[in-house]
């Protein structure tokens, strides 16, 4: 730092600046920890000067100045060094010498962070806290006519049905004349969401999957993950494991050229087959791997060239209309593996979402519609796709939903829901709520990325750089010295952990409602809300 | 919880041993309501076996208009019991007017439908009855249908039964389902009162169905006519019964495995496997939550009883095959007070994988297990 600094109109001070660090001379015994951890360099060692005026006992001498320098941490003010809150400065510092606090007023940097014309582009979620789902309350209690159920000793069954699933008369009909019917999973309803190897670290990815697998295979709860667009590892593909994954395909297309090579040694099939025309984050937008991520192996399981930007386009090119691409990429998807694999696209909540749910109705080898909604994503966006696009998922979900009871197909077409689910760490009452307005299974990233490896983002702009590989806790990091931080038993564990309080909160909330024999989808009189135009919107009751 | 009873038997009885065996176990109904369901009639319905029955209550301005409106479509009256109460009526009940049970001879164009369609425009008749009442308050029909009389009343159900005189000899019945009410969820409304009633099949419920909601938006998404009303949360069961029986021809042995289907576990050894575990995928909205017992009864006489897993306390079905009276129970004190002289040791509670069935012979409980093999055609 300068010791004269010019003052241009991007200059900030530290008051300027939303994290401001909290540096403790006292306790700092300069050990250069944080500095070395700080993810984007926002601190650095700094010397500083001190003058002291000492002054004698006696009346002969005169006073004296005293000069000293010392050592300490200074705060950059530079916009692009700015602090992003993530305190791995305290979590490093042995001493609690150093902190992060935000200073909520100060907004100055928001207008800076554009600069040489760039948008800001980030991870994270939308910097906003406010969740409509946390205000649905569970209303129906049973309690007059039988007492209600108990969560922790009663047989549930808390399973879902992903695949297209043929109506009564139809099923009967095609079992009598042995006829072909569509693929149906059974699996549990808190489906892993998309997010591809490449934006996750591989620590992270491994962890998710011995999480997922312990699951399955140990505590006999059919847990899903999905990849995201990016491929997926060809020891996976040919593994026993890859039952317990739903493969993405997107508009870039990464990864599938692996992925179609591996079909004739694959054990198992996969779960499902995720088509991604849109997602939560920056609806209308493709998938934007930055070149920062993109190292040998990413670029090898991608097939694409080491180090440069992976966008991907917002539309599957080849493709002339959606009614088409729907039609099209179901039919081949499933042709891939015989019609054994249940196929479905996944779209961002928006006023169209209808018009591609009606495609799928009609269409016999789509297997359900998986819609995110505004708070969904985790991967690069800009800010501006992340903040201002998109439809919130509750009353997108309810639309679908009984668009699909008008045509009669609501057991038909599972609808999966996501966007925003636990993001205030409220996981099972948000995902129950979305049930009861219709969703047959709900999807999470964030949550996972919270709960299982601790992530730091939040809603209040905090960390958010998981774009640029510098992700402080390895999550979404390309950089093995960074990602080492990550242990992916530890990742396992805690997937495990939050799986099995989901399951317990999820009967905690189903159990009073009466519910024990299937999952409660479309229970929306079991739904409250003490906002008049929300429950008319969402057709539940009003209750103050 | 509502109090349960019903009786079948080779010969007709009057509806009042019903009503007493109800009285029997009156603690646990409030008796804000009570329903009957009879069918295999006596007396002078005993030859109008092929007119369908149209049952309600009329004020005198809603019997003119029933009358111009049947003339309008065709109907001819064939035979009718009336039946207008001169004493005061109990308290909490409102003074109605007629209870009127009338044959009617179909419309000569009618005569050459088939069963199907024949079915579905007694429903229709039915449906623009009850909507056009619904808007006068000066009909109320509960059922058309040949050999069927249904009878519905808020009140306690002994006092009822001696305000309409239930025992007369023109309502005997071979096959009679009665429910003593105990108004829970909802306002007091007379289509709200069991059992309900939809082309032959009759049901009656006890216990709550926390599954109303989705089973109810799912069978009016089917498209039968019909399917509507749903003023009560179990409504849905007798739907879910015709659903089953004469829509997926599924026998009625087959009703528990759509309502209540196993689990993977029970599942497993199971014959059928494959054919149960894709009926429960396409019927999963059907599956029934909250602890019910369902008592009903099929357009041949057939009776059946079944209740879900966790119904702690099953209902009971006992009887005399010489006499030929079966009677299906909420409580057993009901069924020792109306029928005493039985095998107590051959009385049934069905459990939760078993639907206990008497066909209209009355001869025995045919006692199936969700486990046997299944009769899948009817
Ligand atoms: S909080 Fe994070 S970004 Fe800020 S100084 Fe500490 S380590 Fe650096
Ligand atoms: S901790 Fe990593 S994953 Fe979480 S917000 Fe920060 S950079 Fe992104």
């Amino acid at each position: 730092m300068l010791s004269e600094r010019p003052i241009t109109p991007s200059t900030l001070s530290r008051k300027d600046l939303p994290w401001q660090v909290k540096w403790d001379i006292q306790t700092c015994t300069k050990c250069g920890r944080c500095t070395s951890v700080c993810p984007v360099n926002a601190i650095e060692l700094g010397v500083f000067r001190k003058r002291e005026i000492k002054t004698s006992m006696g009346l002969n001498a005169k006073p004296v100045n005293e000069f000293s320098t010392f050592y300490g941490i200074r705060q950059r003010t530079d916009p692009a060094y700015a602090c992003i809150g993530c305190a791995m400065c305290n979590m490093v510092c042995p001493n609690n010498a150093i902190e992060p606090v935000r200073q909520e007023h100060s907004t100055t940097l928001q207008f800076q962070n554009n600069r040489g014309g760039q948008s800001r582009t980030r991870g994270g979620r939308r910097n906003s806290g406010e969740s409509l789902l946390d205000q649905l309350k569970f209303i129906r209690i049973s309690m007059l006519t039988d007492p209600a159920l108990d969560a922790g000793r009663h047989e549930f069954d808390v399973r879902t049905l992903l695949g297209r699933v043929l109506s009564p008369e139809n099923e009967i009909k095609c079992f009598n004349e042995n006829g072909w019917k569509p693929p149906v999973r059974e699996i549990y309803p808190l489906v892993i969401g998309s997010m591809s190897f490449g934006a996750l670290s591989p620590n992270m990815w491994e962890g998710l999957q011995m999480g997922v697998a312990y699951l399955n295979e140990e505590l006999n709860m059919p847990v899903r993950m999905c990849t995201g667009e990016g491929g997926c590892p060809p020891r996976l593909l040919r593994s026993r494991f890859l039952k317990y994954v739903i493969l993405q395909i997107a508009s870039g297309y990464f990864g599938w050229d692996e992925i179609i090579h591996a079909i004739p040694e694959m054990k198992v099939d996969p779960c499902a087959i995720e088509i991604k025309y849109g997602q939560g984050a920056k609806p209308g937008d493709g998938g934007l791997l930055m070149w920062y991520k993109v190292n040998k192996l990413i670029a090898a399981i991608r097939g694409v060239p080491q180090g440069v930007s992976l966008p991907s386009p917002p539309t599957h090119q080849t493709k002339y209309s959606i009614e088409e691409a729907v039609a099209k990429m179901i039919q081949s998807m499933s042709m891939a593996w015989g019609f054994r694999v249940p196929v479905y696209p996944k779209i961002s909540a928006s006023s169209t979402s209808l018009a591609v749910l009606n495609n799928l109705v009609r269409n016999p080898y789509a297997a359900g519609l998986a819609i995110d909604g505004e708070d969904g994503g985790t991967g690069a966006a800009y800010n501006v796709s992340m903040n201002h696009m998109g439809h919130p998922i509750a009353s997108n979900l309810r639309d679908c939903y009984k668009a699909l009871c008008v045509s009669g197909a609501q057991n038909e077409i599972p609808l999966i829901a996501g966007g925003g689910i636990g993001k205030n760490g409220n996981l099972a009452a948000n995902a129950a709520a979305l049930i009861m307005l219709g969703a047959s299974m709900v999807q999470v990233g964030k949550y996972v990325m919270q709960a299982g490896a601790g992530c730091l983002g939040s809603e209040k702009d905090r960390c958010n750089v998981c774009n640029i590989g510098v992700c402080p806790k390895g999550i979404t990091s390309q950089d093995p010295r960074i990602y080492r931080r990550l242990d992916p038993e530890k990742v396992a564990e805690r997937v495990v952990d939050f799986y099995l309080s989901f399951d317990t909160e999820l009967r905690k909330v189903i159990a009073p409602l009466g519910r024990s024999t299937s999952l409660p989808i479309g229970m929306s009189d079991a739904l409250g809300v003490s906002d008049k135009h929300v429950a008319d919107r969402l057709d539940i009751k009003y209750v103050i | 919880m509502c109090r349960l009873f019903a009786l079948t038997s080779r010969d007709p009885v009057s509806p009042m041993l019903a009503i007493d065996a109800l009285n029997v176990m009156k603690e646990g109904h409030d008796g804000s309501g009570v329903g009957l369901y009879l069918s295999g009639l006596g007396g002078p319905f005993e030859d109008l076996k092929e007119y369908p029955v149209l049952s309600g209550i009329f004020t005198d301005a809603g019997l003119r208009r029933l009358s111009e409106y049947m003339t309008e479509k065709g109907f001819s009256s064939k035979y009718s019991v009336m039946f207008k109460p001169d004493t005061e009526p109990p308290v909490g009940t409102p003074k109605r007017g007629t209870y009127a049970s009338i044959a009617y001879e179909l419309p000569p164009e009618w005569k050459d439908l088939d069963k199907d369609d024949l079915g579905e425009r007694l429903v229709k008749t039915r449906l623009e009855l009850r909507a056009e009442g619904e808007q006068t308050g000066d009909i109320m029909v509960f059922s058309f249908w040949p050999d069927t009389i249904m009878i519905k009343e808020v009140g306690d159900p002994m006092a009822i039964g001696e305000y309409l005189q239930l025992g007369r000899e023109e309502i005997h019945a071979r096959h009679i389902l009665a429910q003593g009410r105990q108004n829970t969820n909802y306002a007091i409304n007379l289509y709200a009162c069991h059992p309900f009633f939809i082309e032959g099949i009759g049901t009656m419920t006890n216990g709550e169905n926390t599954a109303f909601i989705p089973i109810k938006e799912y069978l009016q998404s089917r498209g039968v006519t019909g399917y509507q009303g749903y003023q009560s949360d179990s409504e849905v069961f007798t739907h879910i019964a015709h659903f089953t029986t004469k829509k997926l021809g599924l026998d009625i042995s087959a009703y528990k495995h759509v309502i209540t289907p196993m689990n993977d576990d029970e599942m497993k050894d199971h014959q059928d496997r494959e054919f149960l575990s894709s009926l429960k995928k396409a019927c999963r909205k059907l599956i029934i939550d909250g602890p019910n017992c369902v008592i009903g009864c099929l357009e041949n006489g057939t009776m059946f009883m079944a209740q879900d897993r966790k119904k702690l306390r099953p209902g009971v079905v006992g009887g005399n095959p010489e006499l030929g009276m079966y009677a299906f129970s909420s409580e057993i004190c009901g069924l020792n007070a109306a029928i005493p002289d039985r095998d107590k040791s051959q009385d049934f509670q069905p459990m939760h994988l078993d639907t206990a069935i008497v066909g209209p012979d009355c001869r025995e409980v045919v006692k199936c297990s969700q486990k046997d093999p299944l009769l899948l055609q009817r």
